[in-house]
C-alpha cells in the first residue's frame, strides 16, 4: 500500500479528486505520522486532530456531492504559529500568548480553508519569529529530521521540519530576514518568500512590519507554487497588500520543470561566494551553477557592493520595528498578566508581565530597537540603516538591469548542532547573512535544495525582481529537474 | 571601549517596560555591546545624500470604502483578556501612581 505521507501535494490532491483516496484517509495518515515521530522532531506546538478530520470530511462530502474541488483540496498543511487561527491556540512560540485562542482567522488561513486544504496544526518557531534555529521557542527546540542533534533552521524550523519528517506535505512560514528560506535550506526542502505585499499580513503577528512576508513551504517546487497561488493576492484588510494578481507561479514552475533555461540570464552575487560560506556549501553551490548552465542559463558574476551592510542594517531596522510592534503585549487585551495583586500600578504589572512573558532574544531586540530609535542615536543608527536600505535596493535594481535573477547559497553553513550558537547572539544572526538583502529590498526569493555537504542539505537561493515571483519558480523548478529532491535518512 | 554601559541597559529595560533582573542586566550588557558594535558598521557607508527607505511598497493613502462590514462581537474581543468587567478590559490602577523616573 502507498505511504500517503511520502506523496507530493499534487499527487495527493489528484488521488482525492478522483476518489482513489479520501481526504480523511490522507489526513489520518499524516496525523498517525505526527503521532509516531513528533515526539522526536517537535515540529508541532499544537495538533488540531478534530479540526483537521472535520475539514477533511467536508472535502469528501463536497466531492461526493459532485462539487468541483480546488487544486489542493484535501491536502494537509501545517501552519506556523505566527498566524492567527480562529479558536485554535496561537502562541508565536512565546509564553506571553500561552493559551490564547484568537477570535479570528488570518487571511492566509482563511484562504487555506476556502481552498479545501486541511490544517493539521500549528508549527514551532523561534519566539516572535526572532531567531535562526527554533531554539528560541519558549516551548523547546525543533529538531532537524536529517540529524536530530542539529537545528532545523529558524524561525520557521517547525514548518520545515514537518515537511522533512513527512508529517505534512505543505506548510506555511513567514520570512522577515530568512525565516522561510534558511529552514528550507538546512532541511532539504523548498521555501519561498513572496514579494513583500504579495501575501497578506492580516492576522500575522507582527515582528517587523516593513519586512514580514508569509509564504509557502513544500518538498518540491511545484507544490510550493500551488500553495503560493492559493495564499497570495490582494487583501483589502492589509494596506500594504499589492493590488495586482499573483504572478503565474504555477505556470512558471511547470515551464521550469521541462529543464530548459535557454535565454535566462543569472547573476552569481560575488559578495556571497567568497569566504562567507563554508567549503561544503560552496562546493554544492558551484556544482549547481554548472547544472544551471547546462540547462541553458547564461551565468555571469554580479557585484552588489552594499549587500555586506545588509546584516547590520537589518539588525537595526527589524529590532526598531519590533520594539514598537511588541508594545501591544502589555497584559491588557490578551495573553499573560503577571503581578496584578490590586496594589501594583499598571506600569509595574506591565513590566512584570513582559519580563515573565518574553524570552531573552525578544528582550534583546526590544532593547536594541529602543536604543536605535532614541533621540541622540536615531540618526546614526535607525536613520543610517534606512539609507543603507536605499543603497541595497539600488544594488538590486541595477543588477536586474543586467540579469533576470540573482543566485547565491541560501545560508553560509549547513545545519549546526543544537546549542552551538545560543551563547553568542551575533553568531546566530550570521545564519541570515545571504537572505536578509531580499527582505530589505522587498523582492521575492526562493531556496531550493541543491546538494549535500557531509550528508546535510545545502540550499540555493534565487532572488528575483519585485512581482517577478514566477521567474524564481521557473529557475528553481529547472534546477530541481536536474539535481532532484533529497530524502533524509529514516527517523 | 564599550558601546553601551550596564546603566544604559538598565535605562533601556525601563523604557521597554521589562522588569529585568540584576543577573539579566549583566548578561544583556555584554551581549548588547557586541551587537551594537557590530551593527555600527552601517556608519561606514557614505550616505549623507541618500534618501531613507522605510518601506518597499510604493503605496500611499490606501483607503477603504466607508461601509459597514461584519466585525467581532464584544464577547469575542474580550475572550482573550486576562481580566474584563462590564464589557471592558479591566486594568490595574493607572491614577495616583508614582511618576516613573
Amino acid at each position: 500500500m502507498t505511504d500517503l505521507t511520502k506523496l507530493s501535494a499534487v499527487d495527493l490532491a489528484g488521488l482525492v479528486a478522483t476518489g482513489e483516496t479520501s481526504a480523511v484517509e490522507v489526513t489520518q495518515a499524516h496525523l498517525d505520522r505526527i503521532g509516531a515521530v513528533d515526539e522526536r522532531v517537535h515540529a508541532f506546538l499544537h495538533v488540531d486532530t478534530e479540526g483537521a478530520l472535520a475539514a477533511a470530511r467536508a472535502v469528501d462530502e463536497r466531492r461526493a456531492a459532485g462539487e468541483e474541488l480546488g487544486p489542493l483540496a484535501g491536502v494537509p498543511v501545517a501552519v506556523k504559529d505566527v498566524l492567527t487561527t480562529k479558536g485554535v491556540p496561537t502562541t508565536v512560540g512565546s509564553k506571553i500568548l500561552e493559551g490564547w485562542r484568537p477570535p479570528y482567522d488570518s487571511t492566509i488561513v482563511e484562504r487555506l480553508r476556502a481552498a479545501g486544504t486541511v490544517m493539521l496544526g500549528k508549527t514551532n518557531m523561534d519566539e516572535f519569529a526572532m531567531g535562526s534555529s527554533t531554539e528560541y521557542s519558549a516551548y523547546g527546540p525543533t529538531r532537524n529530521p536529517w540529524d536530530t542533534d542539529r537545528i532545523p533552521g529558524g524561525s520557521g524550523g517547525g514548518s520545515a521540519a514537518a515537511l522533512a519528517a513527512y508529517e505534512a506535505p505543505l506548510s506555511i512560514g513567514s520570512d522577515t530576514g530568512g525565516s522561510i528560506r534558511q529552514p528550507g535550506a538546512v532541511t532539504g526542502t523548498v521555501g519561498a518568500k513572496p514579494t513583500y505585499g504579495g501575501t497578506s499580513r492580516y492576522g500575522l503577528v507582527a515582528f517587523s512590519s516593513s519586512l514580514d512576508t508569509p509564504g509557502p513551504c513544500a518538498r518540491n517546487v511545484l507544490d510550493a507554487a500551488l500553495l503560493h497561488q492559493v495564499i497570495g493576492g490582494h487583501d483589502p484588510r492589509d494596506s500594504t497588500s499589492i493590488p495586482a494578481p499573483v504572478p503565474d507561479v504555477v505556470g512558471a514552475a511547470r515551464l521550469g520543470a521541462s529543464g530548459d533555461l535557454t535565454g535566462v540570464k543569472l547573476g552569481v552575487v560575488t559578495e556571497f561566494t567568497g569566504e562567507g560560506a563554508e567549503p561544503g556549501v560552496m562546493a554544492a553551490f558551484r556544482e549547481s551553477v554548472e547544472a544551471l548552465a547546462k540547462l541553458g542559463a547564461e551565468i555571469v558574476e554580479i557585484s552588489c557592493p552594499h549587500f555586506r551592510y545588509a546584516l547590520p542594517a537589518y539588525y537595526l531596522i527589524a529590532p526598531s520595528e519590533c520594539s514598537s510592534n511588541l508594545a501591544r503585549f502589555d497584559g491588557v487585551r490578551f495573553g499573560l498578566r503577571v503581578g496584578d495583586d490590586g496594589n501594583r500600578s499598571l506600569e509595574e504589572v506591565m513590566s512584570l508581565t513582559r519580563e515573565a512573558g518574553f524570552g531573552p532574544e525578544v528582550k534583546r531586540r526590544i532593547m536594541i530597537g529602543t536604543y536605535a530609535l532614541s533621540s541622540g542615536y536615531y540618526d546614526a543608527y535607525y536613520g543610517q540603516a534606512q539609507k543603507v536600505r536605499t543603497l541595497i535596493t539600488r544594488d538590486f535594481t541595477t543588477a536586474f538591469e543586467q540579469v533576470d535573477a540573482l543566485i547565491s547559497p541560501t545560508t553560509p553553513f549547513v545545519a549546526f548542532p543544537i546549542g552551538a550558537r545560543t551563547s553568542d547572539p551575533y553568531q546566530m544572526y550570521l545564519a541570515d547573512l545571504f537572505t536578509i538583502p531580499t527582505n530589505l529590498y522587498g523582492g521575492p526569493a526562493i531556496s531550493v535544495p541543491c546538494g549535500l555537504s557531509d550528508g546535510l542539505p545545502v540550499g540555493l537561493q534565487i532572488m528575483a525582481p519585485t512581482m517577478a515571483d514566477d521567474r524564481m519558480y521557473r529557475v528553481a523548478a529547472a534546477l530541481e529537474s536536474s539535481v532532484g529532491t533529497f530524502t533524509p535518512p529514516a527517523l | 571601549m564599550a558601546a553601551i554601559s550596564r546603566e544604559e541597559v538598565a535605562h533601556l529595560a525601563r523604557l521597554s517596560r521589562l522588569a529585568v533582573t540584576e543577573e539579566e542586566l549583566d548578561t544583556f550588557a555584554g551581549q548588547l555591546d557586541v551587537i551594537l558594535q557590530s551593527v555600527a558598521q552601517v556608519g561606514e557607508v557614505a550616505a549623507a545624500d541618500i534618501p531613507p527607505t522605510s518601506h518597499s511598497v510604493p503605496l500611499t493613502n490606501v483607503l477603504r470604502e466607508d461601509v459597514v462590514t461584519p466585525s467581532l462581537t464584544p464577547q469575542e474581543v474580550l475572550s482573550g483578556a486576562p481580566d474584563a468587567e462590564e464589557q471592558r478590559f479591566r486594568v490595574p490602577r493607572i491614577l495616583d501612581e508614582d511618576v516613573a523616573s
